[in-house]
Formats: structure tokens, C-alpha cells, sequence
């Protein structure tokens, strides 16, 4: 049988890697990635990506990825439910600042996550935890 | 930014090609931001641009270069000042400009007579005659674009240097015009958002100072919540100190990996081991998680939604291609979950397009910013209003702070210099396979195949001395650690310098550097270190 590579659907996106913001087409079938293409209208790229944007994907089906939260019990961590985790950070938090306040904690926020995500870190931070405490690698 | 009143690139990637003259300096386009690169390649071979490349190393760069000062790491502060001594003394400035748009000009230029090109060859190892070439180059064609990045930043004087830069476009009459400007390449994808949104220890999203009592009584009445302290938080690196000291007890990573991208590594684990409470939220294990005492599952960048802000202030839509796979779910979600089971209010966000919505209610720059506007080519900030379309150049006219200001600057020595035990600097940074510290490349197996392993870069002069051959496993030492990887004998380097990268656990650069500051911006002096470097053996 000859497998024709016609995709299921085209997913406009952007890379993940680097701060050009190169704009790319996902071409998908099957659940997989199998082709990036560029388009040339993008004012970004015009149709260009570089070695990651087009063929660094495949970390995303890679086996090591975390696919369930985590809890630390007797030194080592745990598979535990989203439940579980929340719960132990929420009675943990609360305790904390009880204790010893809002500048108690530290946040990072992430130069990988959208604009959004960092948007609610830092009003869970700044506004919700009382600190501003929040920081990302920016400087690294 | 002191200078301008505003951190980011000034103009855009689709005006590079305008540019008469390019200065690139402490930037290695070619691998670091691969098709930025190919507006200056185009700009040069289509347009015939003269571009400058400064860097210490001789980068891909060079090959499109008219001309490559190889100055000294750590002496861009000297370079860049001496360029603008010749600039004045051959009459080449901008003086409408300066008089016009600029304060405190003659003060800093009683500053820059101290820099003559006999006195900054000395510092930076650059011959005269090319010092002066480059002022010519750079100071007579217009418009001319300056282009810069961690190479310059990452040094205890990292914010002096971008001083420095803005200072050579004004006086050129450079700012506010296609072609023109001085442009930082940001390095991960959405740094320049997680500033813009407030990620920072002294702003809320959009820039807003939390000094002042309005924007934090503004953010609070928003909120409905209590109000925060009126005092700047801690940076990274004071987070680091105050877990070590037991001020900070808890703390939460999204998307990040200190252990391994943060300078001297041993002192980072150390730190983390400290805290009482550690949450990490990423898509793979790493060299963080092992710190955690709760690991949250994240969605990757294909499996959600949202917006990423690229280097030229460009808000881009990513879009879900995928389910988020097992139990993982989009950052976002995770994290208002957690603010709901704190009590918050407010944090019943359906999608990020209502995230976003709310993003523009509260800060100005991204005022007119909605998903809906994004499709096609998104919008560059500032953009007020939901009629704006947006910004390709910032400070035509006018500077966002009013006047440009021309601040003093002067050349010092990186902390940690060669001496006879260490002789040699390193310098670290990124290659083109890679990102940063491999958490996703060094998942893809085409990339591994290609860049498998760290290759500490040596002068053929160096290597002679040291008994190194291409390939030979060497041990890299400094104050703080000892790395041992195989090297790659070739003359990028100048004679003097090694360069690793920080994306290989197994042979991790940050073990080695050095975790002192810049006093303003706090950025860490990845860029230069004392080592010494012999042969192993065995290994
Ligand atoms: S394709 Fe390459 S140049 Fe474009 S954004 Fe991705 S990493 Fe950067």
C-alpha cells in the first residue's frame, strides 16, 4: 500500500523556540506531526524556519514527558491525582503565609509559557499571594 | 530603559533591509535567531548594506561582515564608547537630532573624551585603524541599525553596554526611523512577553511600576483583593539567597530549569535543597523536578492556546493541535485552579482569548490587543486602542520617556579576570541545534544526531600549548566547579577564549560560571569567567 501524505489538517501556530516568532503549518495526520511548512505571507519568516522550527517537534510524543502530577512521599515522588497535588500546595501555602507572610514565597514565571499564563501567574502572585516575588530568565 | 523609556527591539524585522549600515554586536544571529539572520544576510548581499560584526569569537556572521572587531570579552563598554569618540571627533554625529531630541548630551560627551582610539585598542585588542573604520561606517550611512544580545548583557556591566548602544544611536540621528534603531534579539520565545505581562519582580503587566500607588491601587480595586507592598520584589538570583537564608520558604517553577540554566549550579542545588516547599510545573522531568515536592504535568506549546510576543513587540497567536496528553493540562488552567482553591475571585477564565481580553482592560500597551485582531499577522504593541494598528517603530517623533537621554558610561573590568592559575576566559552560549538547556531538542532525535555532544570550543594557538587535539577529552576548571567535555580546536575564538554551551547536562557550563551580577538589571555575567584548561585523561 503506497501512503499518501495528505494531512488530516493544517494547524497555523508559533515556534516554541526562539524570539523571531517564526510563523509555521503543522501538518497533521494520525496524531503526529509529520511535515512543517511556512508561510511565505508571514511577515516573521516569509516562509523560511530554521532546523528546530522545522523538525523539533517530536519532544512532544517523547515517553519521558510528566503526565501526571507528583507528590514528593518519603523522599521520593509520587504519581498522585490533580486533587492530591492542589490540595497539598493550597494547605501548604496557606500555611506558610500564615506564618511567615506573603514575601515567604517566590514565583518564576516562564519566558516558554503564553502571555497569558504569565499574566496569571503574576496576579496570583501580586495579588492573590500579596508578593512580588516573581521573576523568569529573562536575564539568563 | 533609562535611555528611551522603553526594553525592547525598536523596530522591525521587515525594516532591516532598509538599513545602510549594521553594527552586530555580542550577537550570534546565525544560530541564535536563524532567520532574523536572513534579513541581515539579504540586507547585505540584496541591498548592499556595510555591516560590522563585534564579537570575540569569529561567528558565522563574520562571513557577511565588510568588517569583524574581535575585541576582548568584556570589553564592549570600551568598543562602543571609543566608536563614539571617533564619531564626534570626525564631525560624523547627528546634531539636529541630539539638539532636538536628546538631554544631557554635553555631560556624557566630556565622558567619551576619554576614550581615544590608542587607549581603547589598548583595553579591547581591536587595531586602530579598523576602530576607526567602524565609527565611519556606522556613523556615515543612514539609516544605521544596531543589533545586540546576551553577548553584551550578560556581564556584570551588561546594563552600562546597553547604555552604551542607545547613546551611539542617538548621536547618530538613528532613532525613530526604518532601518534604524537599536534592537536587543530576545532569546526564548516569549521572553519579551513574560516581561511585558509583568514577570518581573518590579512591574505589573505593561510595564507599570509597582512603586506607584495608583497602578497597585488600580491592580487591587481590579482584583478585589488586598493590596501588595509598594517595594520591588526579589530577582532570581536574591529569590536563590533568600532560600539559602530560609527568608523564602516556598516557592513555584513554571517552565523553567534553575538547576541547570542558572549561574554556579552546585550553589543553585544547594538553594533549592533549602526551601521548604518546592512546586515545579513543566512538560518533562528535570534537573528541577529532582528539588520538587509537587510536580504539575503541563500541556505543551501544541496542545493550548494563547499568544507569544517575538522579539519585535509582535503579539502572535499559537494555536491547539493536539489534546494535552494523560492528565496534563494548559498552564493557565492549572494555575487559576490554584488561585480559586486560595479563595481568589476572578479567576474563572474560560479560554485564553478571555484572559487576554482582561490583559487589555489593564494595560495600556496591549489595550487594543483581542485574539479576534490576531489572526494574520497579530499586532505589535504599543497598541491603546482597539482601532490601533499597532506599532512597527517606536520613538518616531518623539521618545516615550520625553527626551532621549544620554547617560555616561565607563569601561571596567569583567569581575573575575585571567590570572596565572586561571588563564583562560570562557565564555558560554547557545548553538543552532539546541535550546537552551535541552529540555525539548535533546528529545528530538534528528537535532541529537546532529549536535550530540558538548565540543568546548579552543584556539588552534591554545590547544597547541595545552597538547590538545581536536576531539580529545579536556577538563575545564574554575573557582566554582570542574567540567569535562571533548574539544573543538578551531580558531572561532580569539587565542585566550574557550566557549561552551549551557544545553548539556552531562557537561553543564554553569557548574563553572560565575553567579555575580549586574547591580542594575541583575542579569548574571555568564559571559566571562577565569578557568584553566588541561588535557583528561581517559574519560
Ligand atoms: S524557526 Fe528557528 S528562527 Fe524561527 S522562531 Fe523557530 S527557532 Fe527561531
Amino acid at each position: 500500500m503506497v501512503a499518501v501524505l495528505k494531512p488530516e489538517h493544517i494547524v497555523r501556530t508559533t515556534c516554541p523556540y526562539c524570539g523571531v516568532g517564526c510563523q509555521m503549518d503543522l501538518h497533521i495526520k494520525e496524531h503526529m506531526v509529520y511535515r512543517v511548512s511556512a508561510p511565505y505571507e508571514a511577515p516573521t519568516n516569509h516562509g523560511n524556519l530554521c532546523v528546530k522550527g522545522r523538525f523539533g517537534h517530536e519532544f512532544l510524543w517523547h515517553p519521558d514527558r510528566l503526565k501526571t502530577p507528583l507528590i514528593r512521599r518519603n523522599g521520593w515522588l509520587e504519581e498522585a491525582t490533580w486533587d492530591e497535588a492542589l490540595d497539598t500546595i493550597t494547605a501548604k501555602f496557606a500555611a506558610i503565609k500564615a506564618e511567615s507572610g506573603p514575601d515567604a514565597f517566590a514565583f518564576f514565571a516562564s519566558a516558554k509559557c503564553t502571555n497569558e499564563e504569565n499574566y496569571v501567574m503574576q496576579t496570583l502572585a501580586r495579588q492573590v499571594i500579596g508578593t512580588h516575588n516573581i521573576d523568569h530568565c529573562a536575564r539568563l | 530603559m533609562q535611555a528611551f523609556g522603553s526594553g525592547a527591539m525598536t523596530n522591525s524585522i521587515g525594516d532591516i533591509t532598509q538599513s545602510k549600515a549594521i553594527l552586530a554586536i555580542g550577537t550570534n544571529t546565525t544560530e541564535q535567531h536563524p532567520v532574523l539572520s536572513l534579513q541581515i544576510k539579504k540586507a547585505v548581499r540584496k541591498f548592499g548594506a556595510q555591516l560590522i560584526v563585534a564579537d570575540p569569537r569569529r561567528i558565522e556572521l563574520t562571513d557577511f561582515a565588510i568588517l569583524h572587531l574581535q575585541h576582548k570579552a568584556g570589553t564592549d563598554l570600551a568598543l562602543l564608547n571609543g566608536l563614539a569618540y571617533v564619531i564626534l571627533q570626525e564631525n560624523l554625529y547627528d546634531a539636529g537630532f541630539v539638539a532636538a531630541r536628546t538631554e544631557n548630551f554635553e555631560l556624557w560627551r566630556a565622558t567619551v573624551e576619554e576614550y581615544p582610539p590608542e587607549r581603547v585598542s589598548a583595553i579591547t585588542g581591536v587595531p586602530i585603524d579598523d576602530l576607526v573604520r567602524a565609527a565611519r561606517i556606522y556613523g556615515s550611512n543612514h539609516p544605521a541599525s544596531i543589533f545586540y544580545a546576551m553577548g553584551i548583557t550578560q556581564h556584570t556591566v551588561g546594563h552600562q553596554n546597553v547604555l552604551a548602544v542607545a547613546n551611539l544611536a542617538m548621536l547618530t540621528g538613528n532613532m525613530g526611523v526604518p532601518g534604524g534603531g537599536v534592537n536587543p534579539l530576545r532569546g526564548q520565545n516569549n521572553v519579551q512577553g513574560a516581561c511585558d505581562m509583568g514577570g518581573l519582580p518590579n512591574v505589573y503587566p505593561g510595564y507599570q511600576s509597582v512603586a506607584d500607588d495608583a497602578i497597585r491601587e488600580k491592580f487591587t480595586a481590579y482584583h478585589g483583593t488586598g493590596q501588595p507592598p509598594a517595594k520591588a520584589g526579589l530577582t532570581i538570583t536574591e529569590m536563590m539567597t533568600a532560600a539559602h537564608d530560609g527568608r523564602v520558604r516556598a516557592m513555584y517553577i513554571m517552565g523553567e530549569n534553575p538547576a541547570m540554566s542558572d549561574p554556579n549550579s552546585l550553589h543553585i542545588h544547594e538553594c533549592l535543597e533549602k526551601l521548604e516547599f518546592l512546586v515545579v510545573q513543566d512538560i518533562f522531568p528535570n534537573e528541577t523536578t529532582e528539588f520538587a515536592d509537587v510536580v504539575l504535568p503541563a500541556a505543551a506549546f501544541a496542545e493550548k492556546e494563547g499568544t507569544f510576543t517575538n522579539t519585535e513587540r509582535r503579539v502572535q497567536l499559537i494555536r491547539r493541535a493536539f489534546d494535552p496528553p494523560g492528565s496534563t493540562r494548559p498552564d493557565w488552567q492549572i494555575l487559576s485552579e490554584l488561585a480559586r482553591r486560595l479563595g481568589a475571585k476572578g479567576f474563572d477564565y474560560e479560554s485564553p482569548s478571555q484572559i487576554m481580553d482582561e490583559i487589555a482592560e489593564v494595560t495600556p500597551i496591549y489595550g487594543g490587543i483581542h485574539h479576534t485582531r490576531l489572526e494574520g499577522d497579530g499586532l505589535q504593541w504599543p497598541c491603546p486602542t482597539p482601532e490601533h494598528p499597532g506599532t512597527p517603530i517606536l520613538h518616531v517623533g518623539k521618545f516615550s520617556r520625553g527626551l532621549g537621554h544620554f547617560s555616561p558610561v565607563h569601561h571596567q573590568e569583567a569581575v573575575e579576570m585571567p590570572d596565572t592559575e586561571y588563564p583562560y576566559m570562557l565564555t558560554t552560549g547557545r548553538i543552532l541545534q539546541h535550546w537552551h538547556t535541552g529540555t525539548m531538542t535533546r528529545r528530538v532525535s534528528g537535532l541529537n544526531f546532529i549536535a550530540p555532544e558538548e565540543r568546548v570550543e579552543i584556539n588552534p594557538s591554545d590547544a597547541e600549548k595545552l597538547g590538545i587535539a581536536d576531539g580529545d577529552w579536556i577538563r575545564v576548571v574554575s573557582r566554582r566547579g570542574s567540567v569535562t567535555a571533548r574539544a573543538r580546536v578551531f580558531d572561532r575564538p580569539r587565542p585566550g577564549l574557550v566557549f561552551m554551551t549551557f544545553h548539556f547536562a552531562e557537561a553543564l557550563s554553569n557548574v563553572l560560571t560565575n553567579n555575580v551580577v549586574d547591580p542594575v538589571s541583575k542579569i548574571p555575567e555568564y559571559k566571562v569567567c577565569a578557568v584553566k584548561v588541561e588535557k583528561a585523561e581517559g574519560a
